[in-house]
């Protein structure tokens, strides 16, 4: 088997014997949505003007908090250095990582937000648009915090440092994922906001894995 | 010359090499050749260089002055086929912690397609059978240090460049080591290693002294 194929199945392995590390940004994810009926105006008129935000929020930190360790057990115990010395490309490493990564956190992410609309009172016609632009732009949020999680891999406690790299890029996917919800709640054309999501991932899987593989070559050469 | 022979050609030069780290030299115009059945052992006190100059013969560090030819070529161009050539090991060994050695192994392997029943052999071989499926934080340093050794047995590849192998392995587990190393040099491989331990009994060693720390 390929160095790529093998690596995928093995952080996919890692990731099902230590379920706490992908369970908890889902747990977050849960909670912000359960707890905030009851912080704000519980009417189901209100909450279903800013569920699609909402959802998106708590989807986008769900995924930083995520993202911190995604290279650093590599670099640590010299998997990454294994990897360099293979000969392999570290494209290859980038983007099986940020794969294995949106398997374990935006695609459960984006299996449960129809129960997360349904505490929020999302209206109906919504539930295929909030579905759609998760299955779209979390691929993204996995792919650019790649980059921000590759660079900051040899420091110890990166994950301030990563959320201020990172946040700024993932603002304009939260907006038109945000926007391309509360348009389809009211009952608006949201073909535009998707369409731009779609182009940002098809730019982010281009682009992004060779600034992750850069970074991460700094890392190695100490 | 026979393909097959071609395949297992060693042929690692490097010339006029010059590195420095942090504003100090850590060698200078060093020139190191290791071909068929060469064992080099890099000697010197810590903060010599070892580790530099082995990860530099790897290929895994760009950043000195001179050149390096595997083969007659640039390393840095047929990089590709050199890693397929050759073995690395780190003193960091990428074992997982939370994966059972045969798991770990098939990993460290994968860049040569080794099957399934040849690396179970091979687990045999470093002592480790009976524990094919205990995770990794269940054995000790010296049992994990074997699951990282084990390649040694299955990988095909004819250059061997290793960082302080002998580290937390007992008695038996040096002995057979320095077997390991007796061998695969009497079969036409090469090795290429930093340590601590004398490696005396075998009888192609040679030696390189990189200089000491102290200016």
């Amino acid at each position: 088997m390929s160095l790529i194929g093998s690596t995928i199945k093995r952080d996919l392995l890692l990731a099902a014997r230590n379920p706490g590390e992908w369970a908890n940004p889902l747990m977050f994810f849960l909670m912000v949505a359960a707890l905030f009926p009851l912080a704000v105006d519980p009417a189901p008129a209100f909450l279903a003007k800013i569920a699609g935000g909402v959802i998106w929020v708590a989807a986008l930190l769900a995924t930083l908090l995520s993202l911190d360790g995604l290279f650093r057990a590599d670099v640590e115990d010299g998997s990454l250095e294994q990897w360099l010395a293979s000969g392999e490309s570290l494209y290859g490493m980038a983007l099986g990582k940020a794969l294995v990564h949106w398997c374990i956190s935006g695609l459960p992410l984006t299996l449960m937000s129809p129960v997360l609309g349904l505490m929020l009172a999302l209206p109906t016609d919504a539930y295929g648009a909030l579905v759609l632009s998760l299955a779209v732009g979390t691929p993204i949020l996995s792919l650019l915090g790649a980059v921000g999680a590759a660079l900051t891999a040899s420091v110890r406690s990166g994950g301030l440092l990563l959320t201020l790299l990172i946040l700024p890029l993932y603002i304009p996917v939260l907006i038109f994922a945000a926007s391309a919800v509360y348009h389809a709640g009211i009952g608006m054309p949201y073909n535009g906001q998707v369409a731009m999501l779609g182009a940002m991932l098809a730019l982010a899987l281009a682009l992004t894995p060779f600034a992750a593989a850069a970074a991460l070559k700094l890392n190695l050469s100490r | 010359m026979t393909a097959q022979k071609r395949a297992s050609q060693i042929e690692l030069t490097a010339n006029s090499l010059t590195c420095e780290r942090d504003d100090r030299v850590l060698f200078e115009q060093l020139s190191v050749h290791v071909a068929n059945g060469d064992l080099l052992q890099l000697v010197g006190p810590n903060g010599a260089g070892k580790t530099t100059l082995l990860r530099l013969l790897a290929g895994l560090n760009q950043d000195f002055d001179g050149d390096v030819f595997w083969r007659g070529e640039p390393l840095q161009r047929v990089y590709a086929s050199y890693a397929h050539q050759r073995l690395y090991m780190g003193h960091l060994s990428a074992v997982k912690r939370a994966l059972t050695p045969i798991e770990n192994l098939r990993w460290l392997t994968s860049q040569w397609n080794v099957a399934d029943d040849i690396l179970w052999q091979a687990l045999e071989q470093v002592s480790l059978a009976g524990y094919e499926e205990t995770v990794c934080q269940q054995l000790s340093a010296g049992q994990q240090r074997r699951v990282a050794l084990a390649r040694l047995c299955v990988c095909p590849a004819p250059l061997w460049i290793l960082d302080e192998p002998f580290t937390a392995l007992d008695h038996y587990g040096v002995s057979w080591l320095e077997q390991q190393l007796e061998q695969h040099v009497a079969k036409g491989g090469a090795v290429i290693i930093t340590s601590h331990h004398a490696l005396q009994g075998i009888p192609s060693l040679r030696q390189l002294e990189l200089g000491s720390v102290h200016p």
